[in-house]
């Protein structure tokens, strides 16, 4: 009864088959690409703008302060990663309440390679930020017979990162199904609601996880941010 | 008792403790953290967003056990090695 997402073909390609999760993947990232170059096509700087482009404004914006308040250190250097993929996620959960919707973050190989690319993306942040050597100092960090335990937290970190993205938005498809099966009227629909917020966290969370690791190792001077910026 | 019913019947005893416990025990500490946060929030409001930031990366820290729980949970109960194992003997 168990529905296993990655193994359901939607269709052939090529004589390749193209399962659930690719197609409702390419689904979201077409929805995605297209909002964009949408809202893109026709920036205006005056005092007057078009509501969308308030909208992806007033997002940018605050990820951005979000950014700075946890690492302390310039947003702009990690916000493409952290907005994609934080809006990646938040709208693949959101979008669970569309019916035959499967979201692609109930699959544990979406989560998986999310949590490989912030696991590739620590040490390229922190080299950046640090240099090699203040980097591997991480590892001695505070005595040098905490490596294992360091070298261990490294991995277990984006590990859990994947498993928890994966449980939450799972277990939420998972309850709707057997709720569905057993009890059709009302009820599936305010479990869909809290697995609507639980989606919102999630993504949330799984942002805010990826700037704490990324920024573990942050430069020495600290960073003052001008309004002016904006 | 034979092998295949005692590996059945152990496996969902198994699922069943696994989920209780390991749920309980993520409950009562994110409990702890959502109302030791709380009051943090009551006595200084000026600092209420920095204190729910650090209170969810906490809460998903702690739930993460629960998490796991869950994911082993489901692997007792969909794609049990032994299970399997069990009846592929059997079949022989």
């Amino acid at each position: 009864m168990i529905e296993n997402f990655d193994t359901s073909l939607v269709f052939t390609l090529f004589g390749f088959g193209i399962n659930a999760t690719i197609f409702y993947t390419w689904i979201v990232m077409a929805l995605l690409v297209g909002m964009s170059i949408f809202i893109t096509r026709r920036l205006k700087s005056d005092k007057v703008s078009s509501k969308l482009q308030t909208i992806i404004e007033f997002l940018v914006m605050n990820i951005r302060e979000q950014i700075m308040a946890v690492s302390g250190d310039n947003p702009s250097k990690y916000l493409t990663f952290i907005m994609t993929l934080f809006l990646f996620i938040l709208t693949c959960n959101l979008l669970t309440f569309v019916p035959w919707f499967k979201p692609p973050t109930a699959s544990l190989s979406t989560t998986s390679a999310f949590a490989f690319c912030v696991f590739l993306a620590i040490p390229v942040f922190s080299i950046q930020n640090a240099g090699l050597k203040g980097y591997l100092k991480k590892f001695i960090d505070p005595v040098p017979i905490m490596l294992p335990m360091n070298i261990l937290g490294e991995f277990s970190s984006s590990f859990s990162l994947a498993f928890r993205l994966y449980g939450n938005i799972f277990s939420g498809v998972m309850i709707g199904m057997v709720l569905m099966s057993m009890v059709p009227f009302l009820l599936p629909i305010s479990m869909q609601l809290l697995g609507l917020l639980t989606g919102a966290i999630q993504a949330y969370i799984f942002a805010l996880l990826a700037i704490v690791y990324i920024s573990s190792v942050r430069p020495e001077t600290t960073y003052n941010e001008d309004k002016k910026l904006y | 008792m034979d092998a295949i019913t005692l590996i059945g019947a152990f496996s969902v005893l198994a699922a069943g403790l696994c989920i209780s416990i390991g749920g309980m025990s993520a409950g009562f500490g994110e409990g702890h953290a959502a109302a030791s946060a709380l009051q943090a929030i009551a006595q200084q409001p000026d600092e209420a967003n920095t204190i729910t930031r650090t209170l969810f990366v906490a809460m998903a820290m702690v739930e993460s056990t629960a998490i796991y729980s869950f994911v082993i949970t489901i692997l007792i109960l969909y794609f049990n090695p032994f299970w399997n194992y069990a009846i592929q003997i059997a079949a022989k």
